[in-house]
């Protein structure tokens, strides 16, 4: 008893020095970090440098400004409807890459309606500013059936096309993999008693997929509403987005203690997307 | 029929839309002319020259490779040492332990590389490359842990078990026991930090000053507006991020 009990302290021990490494890397260049960043969010920014002020002094300012809350209610706006859009547009894909396609391409299909999530966030924007260009290739077709041109370049437009041009990838993943974990014999047992395509989908393959759907859903919401390239070259300098007007702060003002305020913000709207989403969860099973 | 038709149309149009940008940004990196936009003026390699001929940026892609490969190798170990920690022992507090190290996975990049440059500021530690191969460690540690998680189970387990029965000391059950038994995930773990820490722009383009990694330098290009130029180096980075991640998938492939 007593030895085994030995053995199971060494483990533990031993466990502990193996897993120390990462802890203390994560303590300290995450953890403290944040932490930092949420003091810092408290001090306020003087001609003579940083004051602890400890107090909400630039949330106050935040709620005052209606540049800022603009810039806030800009971002959610923007990621609502990626989210919804790239939904929209990934579940189609990833039914037909998991059902309607022969199983030996399945894999290759896959692989290929993701590769172009690879590209380097900054490249693929800028591929889109190519395409969306006042004389960019998308008004070069259009013109040519006799359409446009269309002015999209520097737009809210571009930078919603230019997300759900990359989240369609990743939620055709996700989506994929829940539909494929999806047992077969449920969907035979509903044709088996009478269920047509659509009723079967309705009452079977939607509600169990909804989970994946909603994970994918939240990654998108929480990726987006965090990134600054894209909303920066789409959307250029007007219609603000909170991750620009963040490095707005860094950048022209020198004003970490309210850059670091905004940030708090935008984890906040995260978390606030987070909580909803496990708390619907919940609730569906 | 119509649904096929159906199908195939929508996968058209998917696909179509998936790939125009890239295809466009290929394309006119081979423009003859000086904007890559319409029309095509002939096939030219000359902006791929300039590339190649650009100081500036081949230094940033050497950076890039090296803060890549440098922080991938870190993340890699701290991840494999920490699922074999969780594999093997039972700590207490496991849960929050385990979601300690996957939080910087929800958190936006733009945030974690405002923590570390607050925090470097405030230590009075000047911002270089080993900065944005700290952030880039922070960033791809879950990844790593997450991947060598899933792949040790319990044949690893009781293989170790076995080796430390017959007198191997801990470092050379890990590196010729448990290492090579989860090989490709080790292998596709790296591979796919690589690929990120390679792109990744935010925490490089705060935590950097003198020396810069390639998409920041990148980044300072795309201020000259439109210039096949930049397509050419654009191509040039979607190449070697293709490259990995069908090294990544073949290793994955080749598990099964």
């Amino acid at each position: 008893m007593s030895h085994r009990a030995s053995i199971e302290t060494r483990a533990t021990r031993r466990a502990w020095w193996l897993a120390a490494p990462a802890l203390l890397w994560t303590l300290a260049f995450f953890i403290l970090p944040f932490g930092t960043m949420a003091v810092l969010s408290l001090w306020q920014r003087t001609d003579l440098g940083l004051e602890a002020t400890w107090d909400l002094g630039n949330y106050a300012s935040f709620l005052a400004n209606p540049a800022y809350i603009q810039a806030l209610t800009n971002s959610l706006e923007i990621t609502v409807t990626v989210t919804i859009l790239s939904v929209l547009l990934a579940y189609p894909l990833a039914w037909i890459i998991a059902e309607e396609i022969p199983e030996r391409f399945r894999r290759l299909a896959l692989a290929l309606a993701v590769i172009p999530f690879w590209t380097s966030y900054v490249v693929r924007s800028y591929a889109w500013s190519l395409v969306l260009a006042k004389s960019g290739v998308l008004n070069d077709w259009l013109g040519a059936v006799g359409l446009g041109p269309l002015d999209l370049a520097n737009s809210r437009a571009a930078t919603v096309i230019g997300f759900t041009h990359f989240f369609t990838m990743l939620l055709t993943l996700s989506i994929y993999a829940s539909l494929v974990q999806m047992p077969p014999n449920l969907r035979r047992a509903a044709a088996d008693l009478g269920a047509g395509a659509f009723a079967t989908f309705r009452l079977i393959v939607l509600p169990l997929t909804l989970p994946g759907v909603m994970v994918g859903a939240f990654l998108t919401f929480a990726l987006c509403i965090g990134d600054y390239v894209t909303p920066q070259i789409l959307g250029g300098g007007n219609d603000l987005a909170l991750p620009q007007l963040i490095m707005l702060q860094i950048g022209r003002r020198a004003d970490l203690p309210m850059a670091a305020a905004l940030s708090i913000i935008l984890m906040l709207a995260v978390t606030l997307a987070y909580l909803g989403m496990a708390r619907w969860m919940k609730v569906v099973r | 029929m119509t649904r096929y038709l159906a199908c195939a149309l929508y996968m058209i149009l998917l696909y179509g839309f998936i790939f125009l940008p890239v295809g466009v940004l290929v394309l006119f990196s081979f423009q003859d002319g000086r904007f890559p936009i319409p029309p095509f003026q002939g096939f030219s390699l000359r902006w791929h020259r300039e590339v190649l001929g650009d100081g500036d940026l081949m230094a940033a892609l050497g950076n890039s490779l090296l803060v890549a490969v440098a922080s991938s190798l870190v993340a890699l170990t701290l991840g494999f040492l920490a699922a074999r920690a969780f594999a093997t022992a039972r700590l207490p507090g496991v849960t929050a332990l385990r979601g300690a190290l996957m939080a910087p996975l929800s958190v936006s990049y733009l945030v974690i590389g405002l923590g570390l440059l607050a925090s470097f500021n405030l230590m009075g530690l000047s911002k270089s490359l080993w900065t944005v191969a700290a952030g880039h460690v922070v960033i791809n540690t879950p990844l790593c842990f997450a991947i060598c998680a899933a792949a040790l189970g319990e044949a690893q387990v009781s293989a170790e078990r076995a080796a430390r029965d017959l007198g191997a000391g801990e470092f050379r059950v890990m590196t010729l026991v448990t290492a090579p038994m989860i090989l490709p995930a080790l292998i596709a773990a790296f591979l796919l930090s690589v690929t990120f820490s390679w792109d990744e722009l935010i925490i490089a383009f705060l935590l950097s000053r003198f020396d810069v990694t390639l998409p920041v330098e990148i980044w300072s290009l795309l201020r000259s507006g439109l210039n096949p130029k930049t397509n050419a180096i654009g191509s040039l980075v979607f190449l070697v991020s293709a490259l990995a991640i069908l090294s990544f998938e073949l290793t994955l492939a080749r598990r099964k």
